[in-house]
């Protein structure tokens, strides 16, 4: 631990030496991210736990699995948990020192995002063409659409967000010519976008299978 | 620069879509709705615990960076036991469209 000490101590700003082992001794920034998602999952975790709620007070909650249908979001799960190999795949070849495959694989990352947010927008349309609105529809209690809009539409500004954020990383990639210079941006980058996918995770058992 | 040891990713990305695979298939066992569900939480908690470790590599962290990543997850679990009494405790679920009964006045 002794290099990390005084790798922190090298680079923290002026006079202050830390007085314990940094939690992340190679950058500031990865805790902030941390902190961030630690604070974003309370969120996620607020909305999951309110349609618990919701659904165990409901008499008539329709069967989501029957109503909404699995094939399409089984695929779109898949393409995350694919998206998330590509990502770290990203991170792998620039910690190679290849900065052209790095960015591809950033680029692929960004595709599967996009495509996500693209089935959802297309099973959005197709719900509420079924009568699926935020308050209310034809099979039962009105708080299932509210729900529903409301944590996958959640969800989905975190995707899109997501690719604005990978869109960005790849410049960041372009302009640095060394690969060890944007290593850790991209790394901090990597951890929203897993979360991304661990949250779908979540949401996927939770308001589609269960 | 900080290089992580590198997990078999491809391993992770294969347990991943075979859990995905056999959250699938317990939607379809007739084990009854509490066992299916206590399954596919397992399933889910599973996937989440194995991106979590390995792609955001908490593995390789310090434990208190752990324990940071883990107190939301003790947050929302708390908060299902604090709404969850009222499940339980209301006398009559709200049903959405079902008409009070003639005379039941309040």
């Amino acid at each position: 631990m002794s290099a990390a000490t005084s790798h922190a101590a090298a680079t923290s700003h002026g006079a202050v030496e830390p007085a314990e082992t940094p939690l992340t001794p190679e950058s500031w920034g990865k805790l902030g991210m941390w902190i961030f998602l630690a604070g974003d999952a309370v969120g996620f975790g607020t909305l999951l736990a309110a349609y618990g709620g919701m659904r165990a007070t409901s008499a008539d909650w329709p069967n989501p699995f029957e109503v909404l249908g699995i094939n399409l979001t089984a695929a779109m799960t898949f393409l995350l948990i694919c998206s998330s190999v590509t990502m770290v795949k990203a991170l792998e070849w620039l910690g190679k020192g290849d900065r052209s495959r790095a960015k591809m694989f950033l680029l692929l990352t960004a595709l599967g995002g996009a495509i996500f947010v693209g089935c959802q927008a297309f099973e959005w349309t197709h719900l509420i063409e079924r009568g699926l609105h935020i308050n209310g529809n034809p099979w039962g209690a009105a708080l299932f659409g509210t729900s529903f809009f409301l944590v996958t539409g959640f969800h989905g500004l975190h995707v899109t967000g997501g690719v604005i954020y990978l869109l960005a990383m790849v410049g960041v990639v372009s302009r640095r010519p060394d690969p060890a210079a944007s290593y850790n941006m991209v790394e901090i980058t990597g951890l929203y976008w897993h979360f991304v996918d661990l949250v779908w995770i979540m949401v996927f058992t939770f308001m589609y299978l269960l | 620069m900080a290089e992580h040891k590198h997990p078999n990713y491809m391993a992770i990305f294969w347990a991943l879509a075979v859990l995905t695979v056999l959250e699938i298939v317990v939607v379809f066992l007739p084990f009854g709705k509490l066992a299916n569900g206590t399954l596919l939480c397992a399933l889910a908690v599973t996937k989440a615990a194995l991106v979590a470790m390995y792609f955001m590599h908490l593995r390789f962290e310090t434990r208190t960076l752990g324990l940071i990543a883990v107190t939301p997850l003790a947050i929302a679990t708390l908060l299902v036991f604090v709404i969850l009494p009222d499940a339980f405790h209301v006398s009559h679920k709200t049903a959405n469209v079902k008409p009070a009964p003639a005379g039941a006045k309040h």
